[in-house]
């Protein structure tokens, strides 16, 4: 079993994004089957289901529920973070275009469990497909009686908005988030306090991804052994459930390949058809461009929460952007460091100041015009921003710079030693920025 | 139409005046009670929505709406990058230059963009048809390289078809999506993103199901076959847009056959 539709399983089927689909392929059961128990039971079975948090973290997405206080006279929130950026990531806006009510029953069960009556989802901005996509689902739940007043007669109260963001990457931060959807500029909150007390309005407010809360509805429908059962890799135990890989870069399929946690990059390749005719594999990250690279060396490393970490890198979300020969490390590592300089909301120094250094360092070494010295304030740098910054955009950003340096630091000096790309980049690169 | 006095909401013509005060009520009974704030992001879009970008009168008018001082409200506005500082034009071009779409020839793309508009990043063409800006991720790393107009994906685009797509935009067409609904102009897909429905029935009956978000389903399955599953015949894109302007009636060089 590699390919293993579970997110992705109504995403070729005719219509696939409307209410009568969705209820014809077990839609809302499992809703009405959570609706019966306690909510302390739902936040019990998704502990018990081990699953983790999707959005990049993998935290332990029934412990985070039990942590939001009950009976403490304070609203409750559910927050979606919907808000998917992170350069490589690319899963959660063909769920939510494909299969947005499978989002919208895990978002009525979790509110449920943690006794939420009002739940935002927070959607990057320029992803209007999928926001009008979520806009109709929620109409027809909510002529449904799926959303409103006492939901299918439980006496459950559950009111959602969609909420737009407006382009900013560091809102996919869970508290730059929540400043952004109280009307803020988005920049993180020092934490503690946690969301989990002091979220939305100050009040106990969950935080969970798309991939996440979608994955709920079957939890409660097939049981959390179920879920537990979903692993490529033994060593993946800790990590259960599918995931979907987004594939992209010089591979002959690209796209998105649902299969169970700790599945390797070989395996997923074979699926992708391989490489492109005549060309090698050169770096790829596992999940995203904040996770350090990996080259083919790490063709065999079970793709999951801590079998990637004992490699040196992260998970992250999934996003796998591979590289081959005719890539030049040195341009995309500057590229990525351009996007976290822009990114960066500016609230603290290191990652302010540090990626708008970066940044310009890499260029002039892309350009041909850098030194072996500058090769070393890269590094000096990186030891700033890491461990020193906000929040984990600055450390994010030091992951493509330290990693390739480590593989690749011979691609540097060698673009050092010629005064030029050894890719012949020099051309395009001027013309971008 | 506007009067230079910020400090007012004269600017906004009576029409639009109670329309836009109606909308902005609408948005901020979203939000639990005691929180209108949490509606000056979506204001902000419907700002936009009206004049193409956030200009001094939309500021003051969140600002004067919310109980905000308009230092609280231009704080906002200038953080968010869709949040347009000079008026945008009717088509919004976004290049994705992140590093997949980058590397893929999304910097080439961009580079030929600017040269045949005549236009750098975050700059309009002197009639104020077309924006050109090189963007940041756009999330469908596996259709590199995308160019977005309006937010709508133009999928695996190279120079070639990029300069074709801004032609037919120049040329007053208006060429269909790869993925997801017709094109409307920046204006109406603001008022989408401030969070009103899309009304056109089109919109929402559009798929946005490409080959890469099947990829794995059809290795486990099998290709689905050329002639489609689907019941419905494909859809013919005649009905107008809001505007009256004709929806999809470009089909992309090489992307249109099925």
């Amino acid at each position: 079993m590699t390919i293993t539709p579970v997110l992705t399983k109504r995403w070729n089927l005719e219509r696939s994004w409307e209410l009568t689909t969705y209820e014809r392929t077990d839609g809302y059961r499992a809703l009405a089957k959570a609706l019966r128990k306690h909510p302390d039971e739902l936040i019990q079975l998704v502990k018990d289901s081990g699953l983790r948090g999707r959005g990049g973290a993998g935290f332990p997405t029934g412990m985070k529920w039990g942590f939001i206080p009950q009976n403490d006279g304070k609203p409750h929130y559910l927050v979606v973070n919907a808000d998917e950026g992170e350069p490589g990531t690319c899963r959660d806006l063909p769920l939510m275009m494909a299969d947005p009510h499978s989002l919208i029953e895990g978002i009525i069960i979790a509110s449920f469990a943690v006794r939420a009556n009002f739940a935002a989802i927070y959607i990057r901005g320029e992803a209007v497909h999928a926001l009008r996509r979520l806009q109709y689902a929620a109409v027809e739940a909510r002529e449904k009686g799926y959303l409103g007043k006492n939901i299918l007669g439980s006496g459950f109260d559950l009111d959602l908005v969609v909420h737009s963001g407006a382009g900013a990457y560091i809102c996919g931060e869970e508290t730059a988030l929540l400043d952004s959807l109280e009307g803020y500029r988005g920049q993180p909150r020092l934490k503690p306090p946690f969301p989990a007390t002091h979220g939305l309005y100050a009040s106990p407010t969950v935080v969970n991804n798309v991939g996440t809360l979608a994955t709920v509805p079957h939890i409660v429908l097939n049981g959390p052994e179920w879920h537990k059962d979903l692993i490529a890799n033994e060593a993946s135990a800790k990590s259960p459930g599918t995931s979907i890989y987004s594939l992209s870069g010089r591979i002959k399929r690209p796209g998105q390949y649902e299969a169970p946690m700790g599945t390797t990059l070989r395996t997923l390749l074979e699926l992708a058809g391989g490489m492109r005719e005549g060309h090698t594999l050169k770096f790829w990250t596992p999940g995203g461009s904040s996770t350090p690279m990996f080259t083919d060396a790490h063709l065999d490393v079970p793709l999951d929460f801590d079998s990637v970490a004992a490699a040196g890198s992260m998970n992250g979300t999934s996003a796998v952007m591979i590289f081959d020969d005719s890539d030049c490390v040195v341009r995309c590592v500057m590229k990525w460091i351009e996007f976290y300089h822009h990114e960066s909301c500016g609230k603290c120094t290191p990652c302010r100041e540090g990626n708008y250094w970066m940044a310009q360092v890499l260029q002039r070494l892309e350009g041909g015009q850098g030194t072996e010295e500058d090769l070393q304030t890269l590094l000096d740098t990186c030891d700033n921003i890491l461990g020193r910054s906000f929040c984990a955009l600055g450390d994010g950003a030091t992951s493509p710079v330290m990693s390739s340096m480590k593989y690749f630091r011979d691609e540097y000096i060698q673009h050092v030693r010629d005064g030029k790309c050894p890719f012949g980049n020099a051309r395009v690169m001027a013309g971008a920025h | 139409m506007k009067t230079q006095n910020a400090d007012t909401l004269d600017w906004y013509e009576p029409e639009f005046r109670s329309e836009i005060t109606g909308k902005a009520a609408e948005i901020i009974a979203r939000y639990p009670e005691g929180k209108s704030r949490s509606a000056l992001l979506p204001m902000l879009h419907l700002t936009q929505a009206y004049e193409g970008y956030v200009s001094a009168s939309g500021i003051a008018f969140c600002a004067e709406t919310l109980g905000l001082t308009k230092a609280e409200v231009a704080a906002v506005a200038t953080f968010y990058t869709m949040y347009k500082r000079r008026p945008t034009g009717e088509y919004l071009v976004s290049v994705c230059t992140n590093t997949m779409c980058g590397v893929l020839g999304g910097d080439e793309i961009y580079a030929a963009l600017k040269e045949q508009l005549g236009v750098g990043h975050d700059e309009t063409t002197p009639d104020g048809k077309i924006t050109l800006e090189h963007a940041e991720c756009l999330a469908a790393c596996d259709y590199a390289p995308v160019v977005t107009v309006n937010y709508e994906y133009f999928d695996q685009q190279d120079t070639e078809s990029g300069l074709k797509l801004a032609q037919d935009l120049i040329d007053g067409k208006r060429p269909q999506p790869t993925r997801g609904a017709p094109l409307c102009s920046f204006k109406e897909m603001s008022m989408q993103i401030a969070g009103f429905l899309d009304p056109r029935p089109e919109a929402r009956a559009a798929d946005a199901v490409g080959e890469p978000t099947l990829a794995g389903l059809h290795q486990k399955k099998g290709k689905r076959p050329v002639t489609s599953s689907k019941a419905e015949p494909p859809m013919v894109l005649t009905e107008p847009a809001l505007d009256k302007k004709p929806a999809g009636d470009t089909k992309m060089p090489g992307k249109g056959e099925k």
